[in-house]
């Protein structure tokens, strides 16, 4: 059940983005502008308060995400798994610090480190096996629980991403919840395959206070007005 | 504010400890009120720490009472424009060696280690 148009399907993202697919990425202007109005939508999701914050850029690549933070004022740590990816970021020069990492692995901040996490076009390859001692359930937890601990309380953390399916949607999500998250899915014009777009749009502080939790944010449609959500945070 | 994630290693995790290092001077715009939002969250002994194992000696034990924005300013130099560009950050619990190559630390873990 492989589909060549899904990259997580090909290789581990660290392969898949070798040099050559990293230049390739990067100065392909139809994604450039792709990532850049993802990201500016997870900026609007994540409602910062008008004044610089310390973000955190999950699966950062090539820095096209953070550069929307640079420009936005923000201060940012971008975690990839990719060497390459992380090279071309360097060379570009963006303003974030930069870690290798495989975010399955979890992440080491002190408690409330950050004031906002955002990821784009990342998570679905936490729903791959790459190694036979990858487990995507308990590498899902292991992310979402050191995430949580490292996020400020009161603050949010936006996920675009591509789910293959309502199992994945679910997998993420029930990870997410387990790990003290509240929040749901914002799906942007829903009835558009083309523009149709996921935003998984996680709280952190209210375990345990569900009901204090903000509301989900409503998705666009294609007026420009907020279309129905198809999932909901359920637990 | 970065501490070792190896799974199980909870003591002596934070601060790792720095060696071999290679500073780098970067320009960063300075924000005062992002400053002091950052103070609060600095673990103070361990950035204070830290930053005398890079070489800067200067900062006080304790944080000042009056903070102003000449400290800001100070605190703004080392935790934002110094950087690492090679070296090792080694866990004093586990003793885990993070390795930091062309400014960027590589945080991957031995499968035994999650
Ligand atoms: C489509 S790119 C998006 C990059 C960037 N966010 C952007 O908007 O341009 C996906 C990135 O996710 C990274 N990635 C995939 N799995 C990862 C993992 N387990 N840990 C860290 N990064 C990962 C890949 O290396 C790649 O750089
Ligand atoms: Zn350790």
């Amino acid at each position: 059940m492989s589909s060549l148009s899904r990259p997580e399907h090909i290789a581990p993202p660290e392969i898949f983005y070798n040099d050559i697919e990293a230049s390739k990425y990067t100065d392909n202007s139809r994604i450039t502008a792709i990532q850049y109005e993802m990201t500016q939508r997870a900026l609007e999701l994540m409602c910062l308060p008008d004044e610089p914050q310390l973000l955190l850029d999950i699966g950062c690549g090539s820095g096209l995400s953070g550069e929307c933070l640079d420009e936005a004022g923000h201060h940012w740590v971008g975690l990839d798994i990719s060497p390459s990816m992380l090279a071309v970021a360097n060379d570009r020069e963006v303003e974030g610090d930069l870690f290798l990492q495989d975010i399955g692995q979890g992440m080491g901040y002190r408690p409330g480190s950050f004031d906002g996490a955002m990821s784009i076009s990342v998570i679905q390859w936490l729903c791959n096996a790459d190694k036979s001692s990858h487990v995507p359930k308990k590498r899902l937890l292991r992310f979402f629980g050191t995430l949580y601990n490292a996020l400020a309380r009161g603050s949010r953390a936006v996920f675009q991403f591509y789910p293959e399916g309502p199992e994945q949607v679910e997998m993420i999500m029930g990870a997410a919840m387990r790990s003290g998250f509240t929040g749901g899915l914002v799906v942007d014009y829903p009835n558009s395959t083309k523009a149709k777009k996921y935003f998984l749009c996680l709280f952190a502080g209210y375990a345990g206070d569900q009901k204090n939790s903000p509301q989900v944010p409503k998705g666009l449609d294609s007026e420009g007005e907020p279309a129905k959500v198809d999932y909901a945070a359920r637990r | 504010m970065l501490m070792c994630h190896v799974k199980g290693c909870a003591t002596d995790n934070f601060p790792l400890r720095i060696e071999d290092a290679e500073l780098e001077q970067v320009e960063v715009e300075f924000n005062e009120d992002f400053m002091r939002r950052m103070i609060n969250k600095i673990e103070w002994g361990a950035f204070v720490q830290t930053a005398f194992a890079l070489g800067v000696d200067q900062l006080p034990a304790t944080v000042p009472e009056n903070i102003d924005t000449e400290f800001l300013q100070r605190i703004h130099r080392v935790a934002m424009e110094t950087k690492l560009k090679e070296g090792k950050m080694i866990c004093n619990g586990c003793k885990h060696v993070y390795p930091v190559t062309d400014g960027i630390p590589n945080m991957l873990l031995q499968e035994t280690e999650v």
